[in-house]
């Protein structure tokens, strides 16, 4: 059965877009066919970092309002044989997102996808509220930073009662994704720790995302991070993907193994 | 602080700050009492009541509200008028 999960945060800039590619493609390498949905209209991003940005033609608004067919608006990932990307526009505004339409294309997807990814937009306004609204799961995209965290909270909060399946009485999953984690700057205590966050948050770990440079590097060039697979970020979103899919893998910490080399003298002389 | 003290020096652990500020601040906010919305109306009521018995100047009305973990603090602090400015 479909599965729908929207990747949300409250808070913009925490990495929600990195993280729906990155997992969307996750899914898609490990057999699953997947949608990933753009629900942020007006400021349309996703299509950027898929690296599709040039084959848009039809989006999620055109697909609402009946302009064209959702295989249409569709876009074939060119390395991922199961990955489909759907923008979203560019030039109208929130509004023209409705709940019926947006209900009316998710079931669509529900009966030929296995996974269907929604971009949260920042905010707890239309755009993001109908992201979550018909979601089975959520993942709250945080950093380990006061008001990314706050905003988490507010976020989960919505989930919790303002979702279709809180309404049905049937609680949304949630899942906790911690993004732009410094270890070093975690140790020196300059950086909330990811079981200070989990503590104050209250929700299952899915894994924590490292700072990295391949993240700019992937988002550069137009490529799901994950696909980097000897990037700290692209290893430990492949870890999330596989606990998405129940794998029994313990959360670690990421680290590098590049040290300073003042740091390595300092410590090997410790 | 003495030049060796800029290498002893420990960094502050600014980390724990957060997560205080973030279990207090989120206490409240889950529990509804977030945003203080409550506060204007409170006054305006509490000077109706007060003016019922002095005359007070809504300028001179202050209302505080101070949040910690275990307990919140509502200060209310009422300027009344000195009885020369009640003669007048």
């Amino acid at each position: 059965m479909a599965k729908v999960i929207v990747v949300t945060s409250g808070k913009g800039g925490v990495g929600k877009t990195t993280s729906a590619a990155a997992l969307s493609a996750g899914l898609a390498l490990r057999g699953f066919k997947t949608a990933v949905i753009d629900f942020d209209v007006g400021l349309r991003n996703l299509d950027l970092i898929m690296g599709c940005e040039r084959r848009v033609v039809y989006d999620f608004i055109n697909v609402i309002n009946g302009d064209a067919k959702l295989h249409q608006a569709l876009i074939k990932d060119k390395r991922l044989e199961n990955l489909f990307v759907l923008p979203t526009s560019q030039t109208r505004d929130k509004d023209a997102l409705t709940q019926d339409g947006v209900e009316r294309v998710i079931g669509e997807l529900r009966e030929e996808f296995d996974y269907i990814i929604c971009d949260s937009p920042a905010g707890i306004e239309r755009g993001a509220f109908l992201a979550m609204y018909f979601a089975d799961e959520a993942i709250v995209v945080s950093n380990p930073e006061v008001s990314s965290v706050r905003d988490a909270d507010r976020m989960i909060g919505l989930l919790t009662s303002k979702s279709r399946r809180a309404e049905q009485g049937e609680p949304i999953i949630q899942n906790l994704l911690l993004t732009r984690y410094d270890v070093e700057r975690v140790e020196k205590g300059e950086m909330l720790k990811v079981e200070d966050v989990q503590d104050i948050l209250a929700v299952p770990l899915l894994g924590i995302i490292p700072e990295c440079p391949s993240v700019l590097q992937a988002s550069n060039v137009g490529t799901p991070v994950i696909l980097d697979e000897k990037s700290l970020a692209g290893r430990a979103y492949a870890e999330a993907v596989g606990r998405l899919l129940g794998d029994d893998v313990p959360v670690t910490v990421p680290r590098g193994s590049k040290r300073g080399l003042i740091d390595r003298l300092l410590r090997r002389t410790a | 602080m003495s030049v060796l003290g800029i290498f002893s020096r420990r960094p502050k652990k600014t980390a724990e700050a957060a997560r205080e500020r973030l279990q207090i601040l989120l206490a409240h906010e889950r529990a509804g009492l977030s945003g203080a919305d409550f506060l204007p109306q409170l006054q305006r009521e509490l000077i109706e009541v007060i003016r019922k018995y002095v005359s007070v100047d809504e300028d001179r009305v202050q209302v505080k509200l101070e949040r910690e973990q275990h307990l919140s603090v509502l200060e209310v602090n009422i300027e009344l008028p000195t009885p020369s400015e009640r003669n007048n």
